[in-house]
């Protein structure tokens, strides 16, 4: 008798348990990493042991493919409530209807780096837990030993400055090339590292004023003399082209093959473990101010979920500072509030990539916010690789500048 | 990825299927029908059905995800691809209207994006791109394309092609009559001949890439170490000289083993009693294999061609891994052009049309090989 009420307690128990918990499905981009699988684990469990209303529950996949995954899910109709999505993608999914604007406190997001916020069309839809960044690797004696001056924020080198030193390190003979720009990283990498160099011109992908064309902007006249000395790169031997070796481009700085590699925070740690006389140099200035580029992974809710507001307390949850700062120095991301930079073993005053944040404040740009992007950016990719490999500059952005107008012109303007 | 050269192969296997079924159709009986009803299905689904849908999508615009309705084009995506102009240019002329001649003896032409842009004469011409071009006298002619990069993709195909199904055929066959001998040992050989088929072809390209490395590849070394370093080390994908011909060799050496063991079942079907005849008449080697071995493999012949052509027009996963369609268009293909705007550019009705015309070629090509090769009486 005793036991059978026990049991019946116990049911009850349960079933008030799961009643209680409405559990939550989230997605995340980073399985094979270990360091990364802990903590978002950490966040998750300190989240459903913080309170009685929400269960969240993470299912990982590997980079390469959680884009198809997010697609194909979306298609089959089985999207998570928590997506986990790219910055410059995240305005494709909102306009293909993945996701829905995502409603927390905005006090919580009042410090943020800009790039670590994702809006479109005046509305939040993601926010990241770090940003990233990207700088002119190189070390001081390098610097030293070349006779160059060492560029800051405020006084960056300027193109022809740059040009002097790639010309510098190329006469002493001592590398292979003198700069490494990362040919070998296919994909997101292009327009991430290297539109912004066509914005230092005074060009850009598309017409950001409206999104409508790309007409004048990446085929006008500062688009060409990006696209000459994009090429010169190649052409002059100041850079290996796209069939540099995916080896070199991860180890070929440490081996002394270049004098300078155009690289991310995330690869920074690297490198500060073997020469302590690293430098972070911010981008050359060619023409209308340094530029770097902004946005990484971002977190929001899926417009399958049928509780957003769960899904957003899980995020505000996930926005406090010990866990910016815990992903920051687990894996070398930018924390995106000062409070978070300040608690990081590398960011705080005086640590040694504290100038990325910086960077990631001053001059980061967002590639173009506008669901064409995902589109945009094979377009520029190929005709990057194209110029670098010896193609008429101004045919080959011709050509991407018709295909992309094709393209929004297929799509009613997006 | 690789749904696409999947496809291609289960094509392959159908066309081969129905081939041998016609003759029988008439006669089919139940039992038949049952045991080809899992096949068949499964062929229904995931080819004919699929088939259908792009012949249906490539007259919309239909996006791999949209908001927007879908809606009816007609024929603008083959126009889009398939659209070619010609327009003649008469050189620069100095201001005593004589063509200027540049030192090296040649003429200066108007840029061509200076009329397909904002001349309103050259309307016709917006959105195209110089393909190629002749020189006519004075005068040079200009071929125009709308999908430059698309044409490249069918002209590279074709080579490809062209170039493999001879060589790939004649060394399958080559290797078939090597090892169809009573050695010791030969077993060995075949399994090592065979052994590329086996591993999946990302495997093999990835192996291929390293090989072709322009620095401390493995090809590179070994050209280097048997010509005392008097041959420069060659940047074999980066190059848009060497990148399609290095795919081909790979290719070639990849799926040789194949057709051997196809020429290898057909050569022993062919009778001893022939040889034994051929050699009590005193035939040579050359006279035996020309007259009996070569005719004794006609129909095997006609499969082996058959089949490396369909392979050769699938050809994906080699371009996906190693080159991506570079250097400046060396290696596009038609099936990487219809996956990479499927699904990289999200252009759904853009890769159907593409996989139409690829139906498109493949079949008349298939069809024309088929009467060829057809039995005369």
């Amino acid at each position: 008798m005793l036991k059978r009420s026990l049991l019946a307690v116990a049911v009850v128990g349960v079933s008030l348990n799961l009643q209680a918990a409405t559990e939550l499905s989230m997605w995340y981009h980073g399985a094979g990493n270990e360091v990364e699988s802990q903590l978002i684990n950490q966040i998750v469990g300190d989240f459903n042991a913080s309170q009685s209303d929400y269960s969240v529950k993470l299912e990982s996949f590997p980079q390469a493919s959680y884009n198809d995954s997010v697609v194909a899910a979306a298609l089959a109709g089985n999207l998570p409530d928590i997506l986990d999505v790219d910055g410059p993608v995240m305005p494709n999914w909102a306009w293909s209807g993945y996701m829905q604007p995502l409603n927390i406190d905005e006090s919580k997001i009042a410090n943020f780096l800009p790039g670590a916020l994702g809006k479109w069309e005046d509305k939040l839809y993601s926010v990241g837990l770090w940003d990233a960044a990207v700088a002119l690797v190189t070390r001081q004696s390098i610097l030293d030993e070349l006779g160059l001056r060492t560029p800051t924020l405020d006084n960056p080198w300027s193109k022809d400055e740059f040009m002097a030193a790639l010309d510098a390190a190329k006469a002493s003979g001592k590398y292979e090339y003198p700069l490494d720009l990362g040919m070998a990283w296919t994909g997101e990498w292009y327009p991430y590292a290297f539109s912004p160099f066509l914005q230092s011109f005074g060009g850009d992908i598309v017409d950001r004023s409206n999104y409508q064309t790309a007409e004048g902007a990446l085929n006008g006249d500062a688009a060409l003399a990006f696209g000459e000395w994009w090429q010169n790169l190649f052409t002059g031997g100041y850079a290996p082209g796209t069939s540099q070796d995916p080896a070199d481009r991860d180890s070929g700085f440490v081996n002394g093959k270049y004098a300078f590699t155009w690289n991310g925070n995330w690869a920074a740690m690297n490198i500060l473990e073997k020469y302590d006389d690293t430098l972070f140099l911010p981008a050359p200035n060619l023409g209308t101010g340094p530029k770097i580029g902004g946005a990484s992974w971002q977190f929001g809710v899926s417009a399958a979920s049928e509780n957003p507001e769960g899904a957003a307390a899980f995020i505000e949850f996930a926005l406090q500072d010990k866990y910016l700062a815990a992903f920051s120095d687990g894996i070398g991301l930018i924390p995106p509030t000062p409070g978070s930079a300040a608690m990081t073993k590398h960011y705080k005053e005086g640590g040694a990539m504290e100038v990325f944040y910086e960077l990631s404040k001053q001059q980061a740009v967002v590639r173009p916010v506008t669901p064409g992007y995902v589109v945009q950016a094979k377009v520029f990719e190929k005709a990057l690789a194209d110029i670098a490999n010896g193609a008429d500059v101004a045919d080959t952005l011709d050509a991407a500048t018709d295909e992309i107008n094709l393209d929004i012109e297929r799509n009613s303007g997006y | 990825m690789n749904f696409r050269s999947l496809l291609m192969r289960d094509i392959i296997c159908f066309s081969g299927f129905t081939m041998s079924i016609q003759s029988k159709l008439t006669s089919a009986n139940r039992t038949g029908w049952l045991m080809a009803l899992p096949t068949l299905s499964l062929i229904t689904l995931f080819i004919i059905v699929p088939l259908i849908f792009a012949f249906g999508l490539s007259f919309t615009n239909q996006r791999l995800i949209s908001p927007n309705p879908t809606e009816f084009v007609g024929w603008k995506n083959y126009y889009q691809l398939l659209d070619l102009s010609f327009v003649k240019l008469s050189p620069e002329v100095d201001e005593a209207g004589a063509a200027k001649v540049n030192n090296d003896g040649s003429y200066e032409y108007p840029r061509i994006r200076t009329l397909s842009r904002s001349n309103p004469e050259y309307e016709h011409l917006r959105g195209m791109r110089e393909w190629t071009s002749w020189q006519l006298g004075e005068d040079r002619l200009y071929l125009m394309a709308r999908d430059v990069v698309f044409m490249k993709a069918v002209v590279n195909t074709l080579f490809f092609v062209l170039v493999v199904a001879p060589l790939q055929g004649g060394l399958a066959l080559a290797l078939a009559l090597l090892i169809n001998q009573r050695l010791r040992g030969i077993n060995l050989y075949r399994a090592i001949y065979f052994m590329p088929v086996v591993v999946s072809i990302v495997v093999v390209s990835l192996l291929w890439r390293l090989i072709y490395d322009a620095n401390d590849g493995l090809l590179n070394n070994l050209l280097g170490t048997l010509s005392f370093g008097l041959i420069p080390p060659l940047d074999w994908l980066g190059s848009p000289d060497t990148a399609m011909e290095s795919i081909i060799a790979m290719s070639i050496w990849q799926a040789v083993g194949f057709h051997m063991v196809i020429w290898l079942s057909g050569l022993q079907t062919i009778s001893p009693t022939l040889y034994e005849a051929a050699a009590i008449e005193g035939s040579n080697k050359w006279q035996t294999f020309r007259y009996v071995t070569w005719p004794g493999l006609r129909n095997t012949a006609v499969l082996v061609l058959i089949v490396i052509t369909m392979q050769a027009f699938a050809l994906f996963a080699q371009i996906d891994v190693m080159t991506q369609g570079g250097p400046l268009d060396s290696t596009q293909t038609i099936v990487f052009q219809a996956v990479e705007r499927g699904y990289g550019k999200q252009d759904i009705s853009g890769g159907s049309t593409i996989s139409v015309l690829l139906f498109i070629i493949v079949l008349s090509i298939s069809l024309i090989q088929r009467y060829l090769t057809r039995e005369k009486h």
